[in-house]
């Protein structure tokens, strides 16, 4: 008896342990997070103004706003939207739905993974080679957008994938045995039930792009422009790069306008991050399998 | 009149599992035809001949002949690989295993097949739900919520809700691949009576879920094994006096 309580005894204090050092393992994981996120929203609170949110970048970027890198960033992830998404869903669609499981799937599904793993500096030099020179898309909002849509493109098509696979076959199956042609069942019962976790991805995957500094370096961004860009076809000042001058480039610079800089960008991606998780908690909740 | 014809029908899947072998079998018209047998027996696949869903499987061979008789007593080759399927599939019903509504309203469901049709008329459209509704049995559960998820529908009512759904198009030949398999037997009593009222004007094709089921609603009656028909027969004789010693086995229940 003496030696079964010992053992039971044991076996609470092991669960006791395992229990704190998972707990501990989860804190140390959102620690980071918290703690960036707090640092920056405390530092730049103070720095942040309607004037600077809404006001252009005066005495060498040192004093004024940041209205043209906001601006910039919205348009551009915006024709980044326009470009990347019908293309992914496409090509979501295509793996899911038409394609037979061969070669030639495997090729394109290995080339998306890879396309998902290469730097994002390596897509900023594809793009000034391909977009900026080649096209003779010069450095424009243009060039740059479609270096943010091949980047996001592995992203989308991944997410949009899983999302329609993850409709149930069998609604496929009756919707053919009702006379539907694949393009029917597709258009009417599988895209709408797997919409949300499109949207979803999409959403992460631009959030991705509106955050990246690397593939707009030499595709789209300036340090200054006097005036907002007029076309699609002018470079714009965007946030992510205006982050990295006003922190690395110009000597002087006032603390307060860095993370008040650094606060804006975070709050637009992790906008992005709430809309798409608000996105999947309603579509779950309506979900009708 | 015969509303299907079958003759020396063969088929392997490249998997090789499950196959028919060698069937001839005419499935008459206006009557309630029960396919029946153990498990893999081929019941299944024959029935994906007749509305062609057996183009989602992987079949390897397919030989034979297979007819569609229809009213006029013009006949639509089963087996031609360029058959308009999607007419077909307008022409012949199935009703699954397990109910299986689409993530529709209850209209929607309804509507479904005669929209893809391009059917707009509203007024036919209305027409055709309640008429498919009260044909299965369901039209006085349903009729005042037609607006509602069909998901919200029980188990038994979302099965009549997939009967009413494949009736909404009118086919001539409705094929039930055990289709009240998952259903209670009030239920289930009251999708085998709407079926017998069925027939009087559709051809129907049953897969039953037990050897009681098939010796209740059958006027004619094929027991398959292992991909052979080993003995077809109006339902009451094969039942009652059964002519082959496998089918004597299975129905008496020595195996199966």
């Amino acid at each position: 008896m003496k030696a079964a309580g010992a053992s039971i005894q044991k076996r609470q204090t092991a669960q006791q342990l395992g229990y704190a050092l998972v707990t501990l393992v989860a804190v140390i994981t959102i620690l980071p997070i918290l703690f960036i996120m707090g640092y920056i929203f405390i530092r730049g609170l103070p720095a942040l103004s309607w004037e600077f949110i809404s006001g252009f970048p005066t005495q060498g970027l040192k004093a004024g706003g940041i209205l043209p890198s906001i601006l910039g960033t919205v348009v551009l992830t915006f024709v980044t939207t326009l470009i990347a998404v019908p293309i992914g869903i496409a090509a979501a669609i295509y793996l899911s739905e038409y394609a037979a499981d061969n070669r030639w799937t495997k090729i394109i599904r290995i080339a998306i993974i890879n396309l998902a793993g290469i730097p994002s500096v390596v897509y900023g030099l594809f793009g000034l080679g391909a977009f900026v020179i080649f096209l003779r898309l010069g450095v424009s909002i243009l060039a740059g957008a479609l270096t943010l849509g091949i980047m996001t493109l592995p992203v989308i098509i991944s997410a949009s994938e899983e999302a329609l696979r993850a409709v149930p076959q069998s609604f496929r199956v009756v919707s053919i045995s009702l006379g539907g042609t694949p393009w029917q069942t597709i258009r009417r019962i599988v895209l709408p039930q797997a919409l949300s976790g499109i949207m979803t991805g999409v959403v992460l995957g631009l959030e991705r792009a509106a955050g990246e500094t690397a593939p707009i370096l030499f595709t789209t961004a300036v340090i200054y422009q006097p005036n907002l860009p007029d076309s699609l076809l002018s470079p714009t000042m965007a946030l992510p790069y205006h982050l990295y001058t006003v922190a690395t480039q110009v000597p002087g610079m006032p603390e307060a306008i860095q993370y008040a800089t650094a606060l804006v960008l975070l709050v637009f991606v992790l906008g992005l991050n709430a809309l798409a998780t608000f996105i999947r908690a309603r579509a779950r909740a309506h979900r009708q399998w | 009149m015969d509303k299907v014809i079958v003759e020396h029908l063969y088929l392997n899947y490249s998997d090789g599992t499950e196959s028919l072998k060698d069937i001839n079998l005419r499935i008459p018209a206006n009557a309630i035809t029960v396919l029946f047998g153990p498990a893999g027996g081929g019941k299944s696949s024959l029935l994906r001949v007749f509305n062609r869903l057996n183009d989602l499987a992987d079949v390897k061979d397919l030989a034979g002949k297979a007819l569609l008789v229809g009213a006029d007593g013009s006949t639509l080759d089963l087996l031609d690989p360029d058959l308009d399927v999607i007419a077909l599939r307008r022409r012949v019903g199935m009703v699954f295993a397990r109910p299986i509504v689409l993530p529709l309203t209850i209209r929607g469901n309804l509507t479904y097949g005669l929209e893809l049709a391009g059917e707009r008329d509203k007024a036919r459209l209305d027409e055709t739900v309640e008429r498919s509704l009260k044909q299965a049995a369901l039209w006085d559960e349903v009729k005042d919520r037609l607006g509602d998820p069909a998901v919200a529908l029980s188990g038994g009512q979302q099965q009549r809700l997939c009967l009413a759904r494949s009736l909404a198009l009118e086919p001539e030949l409705i094929l039930l691949d055990e289709p009240t398999s998952g259903l209670d037997p009030i239920t289930t009593n009251m999708v085998e009576a709407s079926l017998q009222e069925l027939k009087e004007n559709y051809t129907i094709v049953l897969i039953p879920h037990s050897i009681e089921q098939a010796a209740r609603t059958g006027d004619f009656a094929g027991f398959f094994l292992q991909g052979e028909l080993v003995e077809w027969a109006q339902g009451k004789d094969l039942f009652t006096n059964p002519k082959v010693k496998r089918t004597e086995d299975y129905i008496t229940g020595r195996f199966g």
